[in-house]
């Protein structure tokens, strides 16, 4: 779409124009938007630089780029960041783990029957009110500011979500479609497998999506507010020594993974549409 | 919402008044650590102490005073924000990839910067449930203005409308139904950021202010009040930005 236009403002026929011209042209603007986009970020780094070495704002408020990335080397070489970040991903994975599934399964379940649904529904929707962080305060009073109270924020943060999307994918599943199956007498487990979970699967994928991003959220913020080791640690830890520095690569820390969660997530997404497409 | 809300029947409470029956009882016989468990009816009286003593409405006012200061600049920002990268194609490529690399880092990893930079007192706390409404009002503008008909501005031109013409009379209401988008999810995210800027940067008074002395006090009705009045302050706010949804559609409706 993109180079057709830059080929037309070049006065070139773009359907004259042959595929390796096209091919070059797309590479070409690719470098150009990267360059472009590069432009803001790369100024704000130099006159953040300077302003450090100028010392027109303290370093204690505002470390030098350059320091904050030699602590982020310096984090990384000494297998601090390895470590806590590894504690911070098991983290996650536990209670993504266990939240989905107990979601996939109460969502499935509400979806599927109605009798379950009227007797857990309102209790669910009630609950799911409160946000993870609301239930905080009364967790560390039940269970302490252990493993346990982490990932179960955590494992809340990825089933509310989950729970919503699994429950609404199937209850619009159109009502021809299992007539269908009526006709053909399936089985429960046929129904299942042939007309509930392929029709269902946006919706549940949806809901998996925003669970995982859910729980990385939960994550930094439960590690923030109480604990002892983990990438949230890292940083109150830094903060409280007043290394702002430090408090820096743990945000970049951060914000790259939430980046490769997103990024990763959206490429499976986009793989998995093309799946429907061929399957429709 | 294909939930049948008219056959509003009992099986709903069934579950609810098993998990009230189970706490009655652990609390009762001791089942628990009963040092810290509190049963329903010290939450009840609780509630009532904090009610009566004003203390309630004082931390609720300090929490939704704040909350509406923060999402009132946030979500401000995040439309002028949002329209300047929806209208201008260099503003676009100059600024939302950093945008949305910056949208990546989870919002409470802010806060420790917040507190070096703003302090501990109200303003950091504004500031921080700003950022939160910021984002949803940011992407949701720029969603709109990009999805604007290009036939209605075709017609604007036509007419000599000046860019400001435009910009008011063709691309905001075409752009509204997801600029109010952005604001309903700026009302959601900016309550969770209260919450989350009042247990991070304590100071003053504020709901969940309330839940962490309880805590720390081993308080646990005070801090089971909180979770309650923290869930319907919460259903309040989502009611309210499902109403704003309602009113969008009407109008449209009228319109069409």
């Amino acid at each position: 779409m993109s180079d057709a236009i830059t080929a037309n403002e070049l006065g070139i026929n773009p359907v004259q124009a042959n595929k390796g011209q096209q091919w070059f042209e797309s590479i070409v603007n690719r470098i150009g938007s990267i360059s472009i986009a590069l432009i803001v970020p790369l100024l704000v780094l130099a006159i953040w630089q300077l302003a450090s070495q100028k010392e027109w704002v303290s370093p204690q408020i505002l470390p030098p780029p350059s320091l904050v990335w030699e602590t982020l080397v310096g984090l990384w070489d000494s297998g601090d960041l390895t470590l806590n970040l590894g504690i911070s991903i098991e983290r996650v994975a536990y209670g993504f783990l266990v939240g989905s599934i107990a979601g996939l399964l109460l969502g499935g379940l509400m979806g599927l029957s109605k009798t379950v649904e009227a007797y857990l529904y309102p209790t669910f929707k009630a609950l799911s009110q409160i946000p993870a962080l609301g239930w905080i305060p009364l967790l560390i009073m039940l269970v302490g500011i252990g493993e346990a109270m982490k990932v179960l924020v955590i494992t809340k943060a990825a089933l509310v979500p989950v729970v919503i999307n699994t429950h609404q994918g199937i209850r619009n599943i159109p009502q021809q479609f299992l007539e269908v199956a009526k006709v053909y007498r399936f089985n429960t487990l046929q129904l299942l497998r042939k007309v509930v979970i392929p029709a269902a699967l946006p919706s549940l994928f949806n809901g998996l999506r925003y669970g995982l991003t859910h729980s990385w959220l939960a994550l930094v913020t439960v590690e923030l507010l109480a604990s002892s080791e983990g990438i949230g640690f890292l940083m109150v830890w830094g903060r409280q020594l007043f290394q702002l520095d430090l408090v820096l690569a743990t945000v970049v820390v951060i914000g790259a993974v939430g980046l490769v969660l997103d990024q990763s997530l959206q490429w499976i997404e986009a793989h998995f549409l093309k799946w429907r497409r061929v399957a429709f | 919402m294909s939930i049948n809300t008219q056959q509003r029947d009992w099986r709903g409470l069934v579950l609810p008044l098993a998990l009230l029956a189970a706490w009655i009882g652990v609390t009762n016989y001791n089942l628990a650590n009963s040092a810290i468990l509190a049963s329903p009816l010290e939450v009840i009286k609780e509630g009532i102490k904090q009610i009566s003593s004003g203390a309630l409405f004082l931390d609720l006012f300090f929490s939704v005073s704040r909350y509406l200061g923060g999402f009132a600049l946030g979500s401000l920002a995040g439309i002028a924000f949002g329209s300047l990268l929806g209208i201008s194609r260099w503003a676009d490529r100059l600024l939302s990839p950093s945008f949305n690399t910056i949208k990546q880092i989870a919002i409470f990893a802010w806060i420790p910067l917040i507190s070096v930079w703003v302090g501990m007192g109200e303003p950091a706390k504004i500031v921080f449930i700003a950022i939160a409404a910021f984002y949803p009002t940011t992407i949701n503008t720029f969603e709109g203005i990009r999805s604007v008909h290009r036939d209605h501005v075709e017609v604007a031109r036509v007419f000599e409308f000046s860019r400001w013409q435009l910009f008011r009379k063709v691309v905001l209401p075409s752009a509204s139904p997801q600029i109010l988008t952005g604001i309903q999810l700026a009302l959601i995210y900016g309550w969770l950021a209260t919450i989350g800027a009042e247990y991070f940067l304590k100071s003053g008074y504020g709901v969940a202010n309330a839940m962490v002395d309880g805590r720390e006090h081993f308080n646990m009705a005070l801090v089971l009040f909180g979770v309650v009045v923290v869930g319907i302050t919460g259903a309040i706010i989502n009611q309210i930005a499902t109403k704003l949804e309602r009113r969008q559609l009407r109008w449209r409706n009228r319109s069409a």
